[in-house]
């Protein structure tokens, strides 16, 4: 049986043969039959192979762009919690192309080890690791004590209570954290004094405003979290995105958790994950919007970006600035600066894309101007082919 | 004999001009500011002089003799009396400036490393690792900048900055441009390389100008007012202030005038050089007409969308076509264009005279070019071209001969490309046969709308006719409506049956019994001849009828939109009826299936059949809608009014809970969450429960309702809308919140939280709404024309930029993807090579080979 498949090999893509088989089992296909099938797929998979020339660039820019008149602008997407929004439609796909270092909307999605999906409260406690928690929010008040010349912190017992925080633990977080400053404890709180010889009073005022915000627990630039649960696996929905910090927790399934912000994906897990985001991405917006993209366009959108190795966007800092020709990216944007520049190297535009003989009224070298001609003239053929 | 194509440009080289160069490529010298003498004639010496090109009808350039716009034009040159900066090249200056040393004009570092640099560099280069010889240059630039004493003449540097726009200080003492020119000129050549320019094509001191290239007057023409008077370009005017002040500047010198003078004179240039260049810099004043309104210069010319790029460059201007506004007409092909006569007899297409067509073409000729068909021009083999008059016909119809060419009227069936803006897809330029129509119009048939996004409010649209074989041949293969059908985007069919072609067939095939001669008659009469109706039997099925579109050894199996099985077998339609999943657009199940068996000649004229046919039995059995088919009985009005108190009631429990603190949120949700997603699941279910029961109550022979099921037109939550109850209107996903101290209106009271007073429309269209109902529906509508506007220029520019990033990218003969630099982007199309626009929504059909065999 596997040895028919085997001839096929290399006629057909193993998606297909994979399908074959499959369908062939259910439908208990004899021999011949088989390899019937195998031969009409071979066929039809040639009659669909794409020819030699097509302007494939053209057609996925124009299967996104003919998309794009279609897309809703502003759509926020509620994953259940208004804290936890992300950006859909339009301005996620531009953003997407575009490479922004940092999504308007970051967003997380954490899975957990199933040693610790077991029952919610693990869940909830580990979601609330990672939830980003800055002294302000278990204090109180936090006032300036100008006779003391030091910053007092009153706690929120019922806070310190319910997540379980011990004292010296806070006070070593903001100790290293505030740096040059001595923290002691008192009745309700802490008192925080600085180790500098002359205070004044402007400097108390940035240690009171700085240590409102020590991180004292969970993660940074994570400001929301939801434990939610996602056809019998527990996911924590994160609002920001830190997916390095994340990575690194134990309890933290690392095969499964993704974020929305692809160099962050890039950094840290790779270019490859980096491109598979960018199709993940890309596809959820378009099935968000009600849209049919076939899912060549974007990994070939997600090729391109991630080509060079390190994620690049569709703008004049990107894909677009840097083109070869200087003709193809000064007819783009800016082109006093690419003549500028093209003058300082003395640059030569060997004029092999399209738009510069567009520029200069020759034919393209796509589709049926790609195929050129050559031929040896004979002497006297030469002469004749000059009148 | 058409002319060869051959590749004529191979490559084109950007440098500086170098002020040699300048004088070399010049023929003439300005010295004056005067532009005309008395007589009106173009002075020597002057801005317009006539050696550096024509633009006066009559007179020859003196330098290559040459006519108006036969004569390229020519550069001439102007002598400064003293340098000035060029302004686009003021970061370049600066950097050479702080890199190199005040004295002894090196590099500031040792010469070992300067070598070393340029060896990285030089490999960079060879391995086109661009990027990273631009990030190594920048590197070396900002390490030596930062050197305060020279390695080779000990040399103390001081600080230069620059003082916008363009004054260059050190250590606060100004830097004069002959200065800086000095010290430029005794960088080495290996130096300029290790900073990243290319001293073969960009010397240093050329960027301090004291030649200035003069542009020929053919770039610059004047125009001639109505009144006589001559206007002249606005680059004409930057060039006579600079010649001006250039003048007093230099008399200025001779006569020994105190400094101060001098450089203001001085600076003075500077600015009228600057703004030459560009007009749009910092800081610096922007130069003006008397009337106020800023002069275009240089820069501004090649800028923007409308600067030479884009505007000339990028775009071009064809003849051969026409343009005018479209209307349907649903008897013509989806594959033709109706192009109405007074076009026809303007547009022509150059058929060349054989001993064949000459007698044809003779005919044409006598008919002239003012009565259809006819013809307009005779193109002689020597190249003269004579227009057919009543004077001329009867010479050229007598030396018509072989070799010659007649320009001759658009007739039925020629090849043209029909265009509708914004042409965002290739299916927005397909490939038409013109049908000859009267009117003044071009028609097309509505089923091709889809493809072009066209409607007939007033639309225009475009008509190509290709003038050589070559074009007519390439628009034909490739750019056929028939070649267009399946989209690349999706794989999915563009074209398929609209509006009252779907509601006609699923009317015929659901329910339709015509006697034999009723059956034949309508089939005839939508142009279908087929052998096989002479086997009908006196009473004939709609099913029956439809089958003798299909061909005998049609297999198909599929499932109609409210999910019921059709099956075809060996050409009859057994099991189902017809309606928009199989012939629809987008989804046509059938169309794709015989797409891809029979090919797309037989798929444009099966789609032409069906449509046809669709619209035939309509015109049979009638078909209209109007107002009264959204009448509801009274009893279900009643029953609607119930739902709706029902609703409103439940609503009410759900505030009062919330208001005594009962509510329980939902997970992750605040309460004030959970009562809006509470009260808007009531609502909208309320809204589907009316829809259905409207549905459900209202007769099956409703039109509106035919067309809502079948897929043609709207759907029931329509139909509901019209009869019952509009429903919620929400803005932004949410209900209507309103800014007026905590209501929407200022009918309501504070805080209210029920229904209607967040833009819930009880009542129906047809009843009408409540003067706060309309608002709120006017609200939504208005959101909705918001999106739009802001939309549109969003996705075009996303699109500008798809478009221009990828344009280059093509599958290579070895199947690889790859880019103008032929790098390689993917090795093989989509990781399986295949085409999604030639392959069934972008896959191989498994199921459906093997189906096929075990069907036999």
């Amino acid at each position: 049986m596997t040895d028919i498949f085997e001839k096929y090999k290399d006629k057909l893509p193993g998606a297909i043969l994979e399908e074959i088989k499959l369908e062939s089992k259910s439908n208990e296909l004899t021999q011949a039959e088989i390899i019937r099938a195998l031969d009409e797929s071979v066929k039809e998979y040639e009659a669909a192979l794409i020819a030699p020339g097509e302007a494939i660039g053209i057609i996925t820019a124009e299967s996104f762009g003919e998309a794009g008149t279609q897309m809703t602008l502003n759509v926020f997407h509620f994953a259940g919690v208004a804290e936890i929004q992300v950006t859909r439609g339009l301005p996620r796909l531009i953003e997407l192309f575009d490479a922004r270092k940092e999504p308007s909307t970051p967003s997380m999605e954490v899975y957990l080890k199933p040693e610790f999906t077991a029952n919610e409260k693990t869940i909830r406690r580990v979601a609330s690791f990672i939830k980003e928690m800055k002294l302000q929010e278990i204090s109180s008040e936090i006032s300036l004590n100008i006779m003391k010349q030091s910053v007092d912190i009153d706690f929120n017992e019922e806070k310190i209570k319910l997540y379980g925080f011990k004292k010296e633990e806070i006070i070593e977080k903001v100790t290293k954290d505030l740096k040059n400053v001595t923290v002691k404890e008192t009745k309700k709180g802490i008192t925080i004094t600085s180790n500098s010889e002359e205070v004044n009073l402007s400097m108390l005022y940035k240690i009171k405003e700085n240590a409102k915000s020590v991180l004292i627990r969970g993660i940074s630039k994570i400001t929301q979290v939801l434990p939610k649960k996602e056809d019998s696996k527990y996911v924590i929905l994160c609002a920001g995105s830190n997916l390095k910090e994340v990575l690194n927790m134990k309890e933290v399934e690392s095969k499964l958790t993704t974020t929305n912000n692809i160099f962050e994906i890039s950094s840290s897990l790779g270019i490859e994950a980096a491109r598979q985001a960018i199709i993940n991405e890309a596809l959820s917006v378009i099935e968000n919007q009600g849209l049919d993209i076939n899912i060549r366009h974007v990994m070939f959108l997600a090729d391109i970006m991630t080509q060079t190795g390190v994620v690049r966007g569709i703008t004049r800092g990107g894909i677009s600035g840097e083109k070869e020709s200087v003709l193809a990216r000064a007819s783009f944007e800016t082109p006093i600066n690419h003549l500028i520049d093209a003058s300082l190297t003395g640059e030569l535009d060997n004029l092999k894309s399209v738009i510069e003989n567009v520029i200069i009224n020759q034919p393209i070298p796509l589709g049926t101007g790609l195929p050129g001609l050559m031929s040896k003239m004979k002497k006297e053929d030469k002469k004749g082919a000059k009148k | 004999m058409t002319e060869d194509v051959i590749k004529k440009v191979d490559s084109i080289r950007f440098n500086m001009l170098s002020p040699q160069a300048v004088k070399k490529i010049s023929v003439a010298k300005i010295v004056t500011p005067e532009l005309y003498d008395r007589e009106g004639y173009p002075v020597d010496g002057g801005l317009m002089d006539i050696r550096m090109g024509v633009i006066d009808p009559g007179l020859r350039c003196k330098t290559c003799g040459a006519k108006l716009k036969e004569c390229p034009g020519h550069f001439g040159y102007m002598e400064l009396a003293r340098p000035v900066l060029h302004i686009k090249y003021l970061d370049e200056i600066l950097q050479f400036l702080k890199t190199t040393c005040n004295s002894c004009g090196r590099v500031l570092v040792e010469e070992e490393k300067v070598k070393r640099h340029l060896r990285n560099v030089s490999m960079a280069e060879r391995e086109r690792r661009y990027r990273v010889k631009r990030r190594m240059i920048s590197a070396f630039i900002n390490s030596v900048k930062i050197i305060k004493k020279c390695p080779h003449c000990n040399a103390k540097q001081k600080k230069i900055l620059l003082e916008k726009p363009s004054t260059i200080l050190e250590d606060g003492k100004r830097v004069t441009p002959i200065q800086i020119k000095a010290r430029l000129e005794k960088i080495s050549d290996e130096d300029v390389a290790a900073l990243g320019i290319n001293p073969k094509y960009a010397r240093p001191e050329w960027m301090i100008l004291d030649i200035l290239a003069v542009p020929p007057v053919t770039i610059r023409p004047s125009i001639t007012l109505e009144s006589g008077e001559r206007s002249e370009d606005d680059l004409t005017h930057k060039l006579s202030d600079i010649v001006r002040i250039n003048q007093r500047l230099f008399e200025n010198i001779n006569a020994g005038a105190p400094e101060i003078i001098i450089e203001d004179l001085w600076d003075l240039l500077q600015y009228h050089i600057t703004t030459f260049f560009d007009n749009d810099i910092a800081q610096v004043p922007v130069a003006r007409h008397r009337s106020g309104q800023p002069l275009k210069t240089l820069s501004e010319r090649i800028k923007s969308k409308e600067g030479r790029f884009r505007h000339n460059l990028a775009g071009k201007r064809v003849n051969f076509s026409a343009r005018t506004v479209i209307s349907g007409d649903p008897r013509i092909a989806f594959n033709e264009v109706g192009v109405p006569k007074v076009i026809a007899m303007e547009l022509t297409i150059p058929e060349k005279v054989t001993e064949w067509n000459i007698e044809w073409l003779k005919e044409l000729i006598t008919q002239g070019s003012k009565v259809y068909p006819g013809a307009n021009y005779v193109l002689r083999p020597d190249g003269k071209k004579k227009r057919i008059t009543e004077e001329t016909r009867d010479q050229l119809l007598e030396e018509l001969q072989p070799g010659y060419v007649v320009e001759r009227h658009l007739i039925d069936k020629d090849i043209c490309i029909f265009n509708r803006q914004p042409t965002l897809h290739r299916m927005s330029i397909m490939c038409h046969k013109v049908r000859i129509l009267p009117g003044r119009s071009f028609r097309l048939n509505p089923a091709v709308c889809t493809p072009y996004n066209a409607d007939f409010d007033g639309d225009e649209m475009n008509l190509h006719i290709p003038q050589t074989e070559e074009a007519r041949a390439e628009a034909e293969i490739l750019m056929s409506v028939q070649k267009q059908i399946i989209s690349p985007k999706n794989g999915l069919n563009i074209v398929g049956s609209v509006e009252d072609a779907i509601s006609g067939l699923y009317l015929l095939t659901k329910r339709l019994t015509l006697n034999k001669e009723e059956a034949i008659q309508l089939l005839i009469s939508a142009g279908i001849y087929d052998e096989r109706m002479s086997d009908f039997k006196e009473k004939v099925s709609g099913k029956d009828i439809f089958s003798i579109l299909l061909r005998e050894d049609f297999n198909f199996v599929g499932t109609a939109k409210d999910g019921s099985n059709v099956i075809i077998k060996k050409g009859q339609l057994k099991e189902g009826f017809i309606d928009q999943a199989l012939v629809g657009e987008e989804k046509g199940q059938i169309i794709r299936e015989i797409y891809s068996k029979y090919g797309d000649e037989v798929g444009l004229d099966f789609l032409g059949k069906i449509f046809r046919l669709g619209i035939e039995t309509l015109l049979k059995t009638g078909f209209t809608t109007g107002i009264s088919d959204s009448d509801v009985s009274p009893k279900i009005q009643e029953k609607n009014e119930e739902l709706i108190t029902q609703a409103k009631k439940e609503v009410e429990i759900i505030i009062v809970q919330y208001k005594s603190g009962k509510l329980e949120p939902l997970p992750g949700n605040t309460i004030d969450e959970t009562l809006e997603l509470k009260i808007s699941e009531i609502l909208n279910k309320v809204r589907n429960d009316i829809s259905k029961q409207v549905g459900n109550n209202l007769n099956e022979e409703n039109h509106s309702i035919i067309m809502a099921i079948c897929g043609a037109k709207g759907n029931l939550l329509n139909v509901a809308m019209m009869s019952a109850c509009v429903g919620q209107q929400a803005i932004g996903g949410r209900r209507i919140k309103g800014n007026y101290s905590g209501r929407a209106l200022s009918m309501f009271k504070k805080g209210d939280l029920g229904p209607e007073a967040h833009g819930f429309i009880t009542k129906g269209y047809k009843q009408g709404m409540s003067p706060n109902e309309y608002f709120f529906s006017a609200m939504t509508g208005r959101d909705a024309l918001m999106d739009t506007a802001l939309r549109t220029p969003k996705s075009g520019y996303l699109y500008r930029r798809l478009a221009n990033a990828l344009q280059d990218l093509r599958v290579e003969y070895d199947s690889t993807v790859r880019d103008a630099e032929k790098s390689i982007i993917q090795f093989k199309y989509g990781e399986d090579g295949v085409d999604v626009s030639k392959s069934d929504g972008g896959k191989i059909n498994v199921k459906k080979i093997i189906r096929q065999i075990k069907g036999k």
